[in-house]
C-alpha cells in the first residue's frame, strides 16, 4: 500500500569496493547517511527517548503497590474512568458526524464547499486554550447555548456533558480527514451496478458504501479517541474540575505535580499511555480483520 | 470530479448539505465567532489596551521566542530524518518511524510531565542543576523543551512520504555528473521539497505558538516571565478578566486562521509537491 523507495539497481562494483559496509544498511550512491542518521538518533534520543524513559521508570520508585494505590485512589480512578468513557462516547458521535461531513464535502458541489472544507481543520488550528474558553463562554449557564440548554433542563458547561462537547469539537477533523480520501477513491461504478441491480439508496449505503469506508472510519474514530483521552486545554475550562465528578485524567497529573508527587504523576501518565496504546492495538486488530474481510 | 452524485434521491442532497453546515456552524464557527465577539465586548479601545499591557506584550515576546527556537530545530531534524529514512535502506526503519510519530500520540500534559521528571526539583537531574544554579523547569528552557517535544513530528512526517515518493534518481544523476553531495542536496533535494517543508514548518509553528497543556506543566505561571500567550489567556481567564483573556485569545485565533488560509493555499496550489496528504 505504501510505496517504499524504489532504489535504483545497486552498483555491484561499488558493493565490491566497499565490502565493510555495516550489515544493517544497504549500499547507496548518495552520501550523508552517517550525518543524517546521527543527527536523527541523537535528537530523537534527547527529545523523545530519554524523557519517555523517565516516564516509564519513575513510577516504580513507589513500587507496584504504590502505583496500584495511586491508580485505585477514588479520585484518580474516577478521573481515568471519566476521561476514557467520555472520549469513547465523543469518538462514537464523531463517526456519524464525520461521515456526514466527508460525504457532503466529497460528493456534492455547492457554493462555499471549499470554505467548509477548510473550516473542518479549525479545531486543529485553534490553540486548545482558545477553544476551551470559547466553548465555556458559549455553554456556560449565562452563555447563549448554555442558557438554551438550561431551558430544557440540561447543564452543559461544568458537567460531563460540557467535557463531551469539547471532545466532540476536537475529534471531528480526525474522522473527516480519514474518510475524505477513501470516499474520493470509492469506485462509483460499484454503486451504479448496485443501483442497476435494483438496490435502494439505503441498501447502497449499508451494503456498498459503509463496508468500503469502514476501515478508514475506524482509524479516524480511533485517532479522535486517542486525542480526546489526552486532551487538556480545550477541556479544563469547560469541565469545572470538581473532584470525583468532572476532573479529567490529565488534570490529575497536573494536581499530583503541584503536590510534588512525581512518582504518582508519572504513574497516572504511564497508565494513560498504556491504556491508550492497549485500545489502539485492539482497534487496529479489528480494523485489520475488517480490511481482510473486505478484500475477500 | 464533476460527475453527478450517484445517490440521487430528490431533496436529500440539499438536506445533507444543510445538516453539515449546521453541524459546522454550531460546533466550530460559533466558538470562533465567540472569541472575537467577547474580545470586542467592551469596544476596540479596551481590546487594544488589554493587548498593550506589559504582561501581554511579554507573553507575545516569549511566545515568539519559544517558537523561534523550537521550529528551526524541529525543521532541521525533519530534513535530516527524512534524508536518512527516504534516501537509504536500513534495518529498523519502521521502528524509527514509529518513534518519530510517538509524540503525536501522547497527551500534551505528559509531554510536559516528562521534563519535570528529568529536570524538576526532584527530577533525575534536579540536584545537579540546582548545584549549578541552572533552571529548566519554571523557566524558558523548559518551555522550549516541552514545545519541541509536542511539535517534534510535524516537519519529518510531512517530508518523509514525499521524499520516499521522489526517490534518489535525481540526486544520483547529479552525483554521476560530478556534483558534490552538498550541491545535490542544495540544488535538487531542497527545491524538490520546499513546499512540503514550508507546509510542515507552518503547522509546526502554529502548534508551537498555540501549545497549552505541555507548557502549562513546566511554566510555573510566573507572570511576565514564563507565561506564553496561551498561558496568559488562562491566567487572565482565571482572574475573571474575560475581555483581556479573549483579546489575547483573539490574537491566537487569528494566528490559527492565517495558518489555515496559508495551508489551504498550499494544498490548492502545490498539491502535487506536498506529501501524499489526500491520496495516501
Amino acid at each position: 500500500m505504501t510505496d517504499l523507495v524504489a532504489l535504483p539497481p545497486r552498483p555491484t562494483a561499488g558493493e565490491a569496493r566497499r565490502p565493510r559496509l555495516a550489515r544493517w544498511r544497504e549500499p547507496s550512491v548518495l552520501p550523508g547517511f552517517g550525518l543524517a542518521i546521527g543527527v536523527t538518533l541523537a535528537y530523537l534520543g534527547a527529545i523523545v527517548i530519554l524523557p519517555l524513559t523517565a516516564l516509564a521508570v519513575r513510577p516504580w520508585e513507589i513500587g507496584l503497590s504504590g502505583i496500584w494505590h495511586t491508580l485505585t485512589d477514588p479520585r484518580v480512578s474516577a478521573a481515568l474512568k471519566l476521561s476514557f468513557s467520555l472520549s469513547a462516547y465523543a469518538a462514537l458521535l464523531n463517526a456519524p458526524l464525520g461521515v456526514l461531513m466527508a460525504w457532503v464535502l466529497v460528493r456534492y458541489q455547492f457554493p462555499g464547499r471549499r470554505l467548509l472544507d477548510a473550516l473542518v481543520d479549525l479545531p486543529f488550528a485553534l490553540p486548545t486554550a482558545v477553544a476551551g474558553i470559547a466553548l465555556t463562554a458559549l455553554y456556560a449557564p449565562n452563555g447563549p447555548l448554555g442558557a438554551l440548554a438550561a431551558k430544557v433542563g440540561l447543564k452543559t458547561a461544568y458537567s460531563p456533558l460540557g467535557i463531551f462537547i469539547a471532545l466532540v469539537f476536537i475529534g471531528l477533523p480526525f474522522v473527516v480527514r480519514a474518510l475524505q480520501p477513501v470516499l474520493e477513491d470509492l469506485d462509483r461504478e460499484v454503486e451504479e451496478a448496485a443501483q442497476t441491480l435494483g438496490a435502494s439508496a439505503w441498501q447502497r449505503v449499508v451494503h456498498v458504501i459503509l463496508p468500503a469506508i469502514a476501515p478508514a472510519l475506524i482509524s479516524g474514530v480511533t485517532l479522535a479517541f486517542a486525542r480526546a483521552v489526552g486532551e487538556y486545554g480545550s477541556v479544563v475550562f469547560i469541565a469545572g474540575n470538581m473532584p470525583m465528578k468532572t476532573e479529567i485524567a490529565p488534570l490529575l497529573i497536573v494536581i499530583k505535580l503541584e503536590q510534588y508527587d512525581y512518582a504518582g504523576a508519572a504513574a497516572i501518565g504511564m497508565a494513560m499511555v498504556a491504556i491508550s496504546f492497549g485500545s489502539l492495538i485492539a482497534i487496529n486488530s479489528v480494523q485489520l480483520f475488517l480490511a481482510g474481510r473486505g478484500r475477500r | 470530479m464533476s460527475r453527478a452524485p450517484v445517490v440521487r434521491l430528490p431533496g436529500i442532497a440539499p438536506l445533507l448539505v444543510l445538516m453539515a453546515v449546521t453541524v459546522m456552524s454550531v460546533l466550530v464557527i460559533l466558538p470562533l465567532f465567540t472569541v472575537f465577539h467577547d474580545a470586542l465586548a467592551k469596544g476596540v479601545g479596551t481590546f487594544f489596551s488589554k493587548l498593550k499591557e506589559p504582561d501581554a506584550l511579554a507573553a507575545i515576546r516569549l511566545t515568539l521566542m519559544v517558537a523561534a527556537i523550537s521550529v528551526p530545530l524541529n525543521a532541521a531534524f525533519g530534513v535530516a530524518a527524512a534524508w536518512a529514512i527516504a534516501k537509504f535502506e536500513f534495518k529498523g526503519k519502521s521502528v524509527l518511524l514509529t518513534l518519530i510519530d510517538l509524540p503525536f500520540s501522547i497527551s500534551p500534559v505528559v509531554s510536559g510531565l516528562v521534563w519535570v521528571l528529568l529536570f524538576g526539583a526532584q527530577g533525575w537531574f534536579g540536584e545537579w542543576l540546582q548545584d549549578r544554579d541552572l533552571k529548566i523547569i519554571f523557566a524558558v528552557p523548559g518551555l522550549v523543551l516541552a514545545t519541541i517535544l509536542v511539535t517534534f513530528p510535524f516537519v519529518a512526517r510531512e517530508l518523509i512520504p514525499l521524499m520516499q515518493d521522489q526517490g534518489v534518481d535525481e540526486e544520483a544523476a547529479a552525483l554521476t555528473l560530478g556534483a558534490s553531495g552538498f550541491t545535490a542536496f542544495w540544488k535538487i533535494t531542497i527545491p524538490n521539497i520546499r513546499w512540503a517543508l514550508l507546509y510542515g514548518v507552518l503547522l509546526c509553528n502554529a502548534r508551537a505558538m498555540g501549545e497549552f497543556g505541555a507548557v502549562s506543566v513546566v511554566s510555573g505561571h510566573i507572570r511576565g516571565l514564563t507565561t506564553t500567550l496561551p498561558l496568559h489567556v488562562e491566567v487572565l481567564y482565571n482572574d475573571y478578566d474575560f475581555v483581556g483573556a479573549f483579546a489575547a485569545a483573539s490574537v491566537l485565533a487569528s494566528l490559527g486562521l492565517v495558518t489555515l488560509v496559508l495551508k489551504s493555499a498550499l494544498e490548492w496550489r502545490h498539491a502535487g509537491e506536498l506529501a501524499a496528504r489526500r491520496r495516501h
